[in-house]
């Protein structure tokens, strides 16, 4: 796992380029997608074909077989990469080759066929301009799409003068270009081998298709007589028309081009003639199109994770790298820190655990905090964090409990493997807080103390330099039991969630929320309920979150019967009940989702069918400045807020970052903080250019505001806060 | 009334600053000189209604005098109007390589085999793939690179993308 030094060392050297590089793509991810008339339908037609295809696998590769034989063509399934490189290396030996010419081919690192075949003395040169700088460089990629994202234009510069010498030293990037495609162009054109990857398959016509911008690929295919296509086994789709959806969204949704210059559609061995380009005599039409190609498929666990419930959407990616560009903490760090052996970004986690194990998965896998904002970007849905999510559980399940009895008294969970201790700290919150609640404000008083504050970094890794929750003595709850409802005839019954936080440490929005709900003629309980799980969940321990769940869903469950909607404070909890709690409960979630709602999403609903604004607090015409909740944006929920604090006359400004970095315990953790604060500098930013520096500043989520808190010297509240009179 | 395919077609090139001109197949020849630099090669026209014949392209060039060609003329199979890209065809007569070993590339395109979007392109594709195996390149202006720090047009391929579009006589 990188350590906090490593994390400071890799955003110093790497960071500002790939910060720049990633924000740029997501950017233009929401500027493509937003020009397709319907981005929604593709995506579910390309879930629904990758969906259909990884179910038929076995007959569709058997199809395949067929295809690629009849065109004259080798298939080859290889069981593991040594298998395939086996394979390869012989095709390579039998050609005579002296020269592998490859184009970019993410499967091809994962087997590390280049060191295969520069063992047998054969030179590989990777021809994507971006693969050839780290070849030269010997680095890898940080991205899976741009791999030398990592590189500024003067790195590459001081590379290719120290390396080449070239006459005339390099310096823009126009002239690294032409350096680069001169000098591979030569490679190009007397190799003999081609090896391309490929980012689909027809099983229907052997067709596959190559995303591409520079022409290598291209050339690769064109200029050798042997090609060579490695790829995984999940990459075959039923038909040619299957590529549709997916041509249209995978530029789209990695580098935010509406399509990239060049889409190969190959049917190997291609008819396109053979050149030696020294030949004078001979016109292109008599010139021999006599060409040697292989398929090969590689599973290395493949088959396995299509048998695996948790794992099987992973290969539903099409490695667009959308889920690394829209993820907070990728645009931080970057891939070499959010990556594993081959794979970077949320998706790596799937791809790394299934194909190399849980060991390579752990080195990274705890930098995605489940923010899920990369749940929206992924072209066919995967829900990735939940990958995270079971990928963190199986690692906590390997583990050996070791100094457990230190907080067993605190972490009454239902883990049978033994998560570190910082996990179950986290994992266990809602006792932390009940103990934190009886004993305030004693319990903050100690727990500020350096003494504590030193012993919970060094044991548990929390941060001395964060602030903690401070607990309220009276939980809202117990402020709700003292008081009598003010709604006499009311038109709507709800049951506000008295969430972790909202019930122990922001009892004031809980308080302002059952005040605002009432004022617009809502009768309003808040019962004892558990916590949602949301922070069991957060650190991988499935079991204690489906506990919660259930206990969750039993105490909310009559009051639903009775005719009652639930209310949420906070978004993270809310997401559970909408997305995670499907996977949690064997019923029950379905009715939960339906009625429950986000208390600004609540209060807009009111105010459109027919509740006054004039009942709520006058606005005075304050300028808001608003960050809405990473989880709450996926939902679609953000919205809402806007669009109340506008009708109650608010003048609103929104932030547009993907997460503000603290994303619950995150930022709390000692290795973490340096990222989390960094990730946060956006939003602090925003809040503080002189369009916004003087406006009120609010945010949905509690970790949110304990983010702004730190970063900003201003104070922050909940919207709802705004509305209560 | 919404745009013809052919006016979004041009449209789209237009947004890629790739040179579009409307001809016709009399006016051919002379309309294709002024998007010639030389030397230019060429494939034969074969399913259009125009030739390079009276033209200053080499047809059929060796592959010495392709390596040697500033412009490469080719024919596309047909053009997607949305995208503003052209199909090149992976065929025998080495359109690929024509289209792609050289500075410019020149696409002929008839103005009826401009098609919508790619939903149409595919089903042509699917069609004509299961017909018979073949390949093809949807191309879409030139071939570009951002990795040596910022955009660059002109990577591996051609650095410029020229289209002509054939109208008939009477239109």
């Amino acid at each position: 796992m990188s350590d906090a030094e490593e994390l400071r060392h890799l955003m110093a050297t790497e960071g500002a380029a790939v910060s720049q590089n990633t924000k740029g793509f997501n950017q233009g991810r929401y500027d493509s997608t937003a020009k397709l008339s319907d981005y929604e339908g593709l995506k579910d037609e390309a879930r629904a074909i990758k969906e259909d295809a990884i179910a038929n696998l076995p007959d569709l590769i058997d199809q395949l077989r067929e295809t690629v034989e009849d065109n004259g063509g080798t298939l080859y399934i290889a069981d593991d990469a040594a298998d395939a490189n086996d394979y390869v290396r012989e095709v390579v030996a039998d050609r005579g080759a002296e020269r592998v010419v490859k184009s970019k081919s993410m499967t091809s690192e994962e087997i590390e066929v280049n060191e295969a075949l520069e063992a047998d003395g054969v030179d590989v040169v990777e021809t994507d301009l971006g693969e050839w700088v780290l070849q030269v460089a010997d680095e890898a990629p940080s991205h899976i799409v741009a791999p030398a994202i990592h590189k500024s234009r003067e790195a590459i510069a001081e590379l290719f003068n120290e390396q080449f010498d070239p006459d005339e030293s390099l310096e823009t990037a126009e002239e690294l270009t032409t350096f680069a495609r001169n000098r591979l162009g030569e490679l190009i054109e007397d190799a003999e081998v081609g090896m391309t990857g490929a980012n689909f398959i027809t099983a229907d016509t052997g067709t596959m298709a190559l995303v591409t911008s520079e022409g290598n690929a291209r050339k690769t295919v064109a200029a050798t007589d042997t090609q060579i296509a490695v790829a995984g086994v999940e990459k075959v789709v039923p038909s040619v028309e299957d590529l549709q959806p997916f041509v249209e969204l995978i530029g789209r949704s990695g580098t935010g081009q509406d399509i990239t210059s060049y889409l190969s559609l190959l049917t190997p061995p291609v008819d396109t003639p053979t050149v030696d380009f020294d030949d004078d005599e001979t016109p292109l039409s008599e010139l021999s199109t006599d060409r040697d190609f292989h398929l090969v498929l590689i599973d290395n666990g493949r088959m396995a994770m299509r048998e695996d419930d948790d794992l099987r959407e992973t290969l539903y990616c099409i490695r667009c790298s959308a889920c690394s560009n829209s993820c907070a903490n990728f645009q931080q760090v970057g891939g070499h820190a959010f990556g594993g052996k081959t794979y970077s970004g949320g998706i790596a986690t799937g791809w790394e655990a299934g194909i190399e194990g849980l060991d390579t998965a752990e080195e990274f896998n705890d930098l995605c905090t489940g923010c899920s904002r990369c749940v929206d970007a992924c072209p066919v849905g995967i829900d990735i964090p939940w990958i995270n999510t079971v990928v963190r559980d199986r690692i906590n399940g390997e583990k050996e409990g070791q100094f457990d009895f230190l907080v067993d008294g605190l972490t009454p969970d239902e883990e049978e493997g033994s998560p570190s201790l910082q996990k179950r700290f986290f994992g266990n919150f809602e006792t932390v807080a009940k103990l934190g609640s009886i004993t305030a404000p004693l319990s903050n008083w100690l727990a500020d103390t350096a003494v504590s504050r030193q012993a919970m970094e060094r044991v548990l890794g929390v941060d001395a330099r964060r602030d903690l929750p401070q607990f309220q003595r009276e939980t809202l709850v117990e402020w709700f039991a003292d008081r009598d409802t003010t709604v006499t005839d009311p038109d709507r019954r709800a049951v506000l969630y008295p969430d972790l936080y909202t019930n122990h440490v922001q009892v004031e929005r809980g308080k302002a929320a059952v005040r605002v709900l009432e004022a617009l003629g809502v009768d309003v309980i808040v019962p004892p309920v558990a916590s949602s799980g949301r922070a069991p969940l957060s650190q991988g321990m499935i079991s204690t979150a489906r506990d919660h769940a259930e206990r969750v869903e039993r105490a909310l469950a009559p009051h639903i019967a009775d005719g009652r909607d639930v209310v949420v404070v906070e978004p993270s909890d809310l997401a559970m009940f909408h997305r995670e709690y499907e996977r949690l409960l064997d019923d029950g979630a379905d009715r939960l989702a339906a009625n429950s709602y986000e208390v600004m999403e609540y209060v807009y609903g009111l105010l459109e069918n027919g509740a006054s604004v004039a009942d709520l607090a006058p606005s005075g015409d304050d300028e808001i400045a608003y960050h809405s909740h990473c989880q709450q944006r996926t939902l679609g929920l953000e919205g809402h807020t806007v669009a109340v604090l506008e009708r109650a006359g608010f003048d609103v400004r929104t932030s547009d970052v993907e997460c503000c970095g603290m994303a619950g315990s995150f930022g709390y953790k000692t290795d973490y903080y340096d990222v989390s604060v960094a990730v946060g500098e956006d939003l602090r930013d925003q809040f503080t250019d002189d369009d916004a520096a003087d406006r009120t500043v609010v945010a949905s989520g509690t970790s949110c505001l304990d983010q702004l808190d730190d970063l900003l010297e201003r104070p922050t509240q909940h919207p709802v806060e705004l509305l209560a009179r | 009334m919404s745009a013809s395919p052919l006016d979004t077609f041009v449209s789209a090139l237009g947004s890629q600053d790739v040179p579009c001109e409307r001809t016709t197949s009399t006016s051919f020849a002379a309309t294709l000189a002024k998007h010639l630099r030389e030397p230019a090669v060429g494939i034969p026209m074969e399913d259009l209604d125009v030739s390079l014949s009276d033209t200053d392209v080499t047809v059929d060039p060796t592959p010495a005098e392709l390596k040697a060609a500033d412009t490469g003329v080719t024919p596309a199979s047909f053009a997607i109007a949305d995208y503003g890209s052209v199909v090149i065809p992976g065929t025998s007569d080495g359109a690929e390589l024509a289209s792609l070993f050289v500075g410019r590339h020149v696409a002929v395109v008839d103005a009826d085999d401009v098609v919508p979007g790619m939903e149409t392109a595919f089903d042509r594709f699917g069609e004509s793939f299961r017909d018979h195996a073949s390949s093809a390149i949807i191309a879409t202006g030139p071939s570009a690179t951002a990795d040596m720090g910022e955009l660059v047009r002109g990577a591996h391929g051609p650095s410029e993308v020229h289209v002509i579009v054939l109208e008939d006589d009477d239109e």
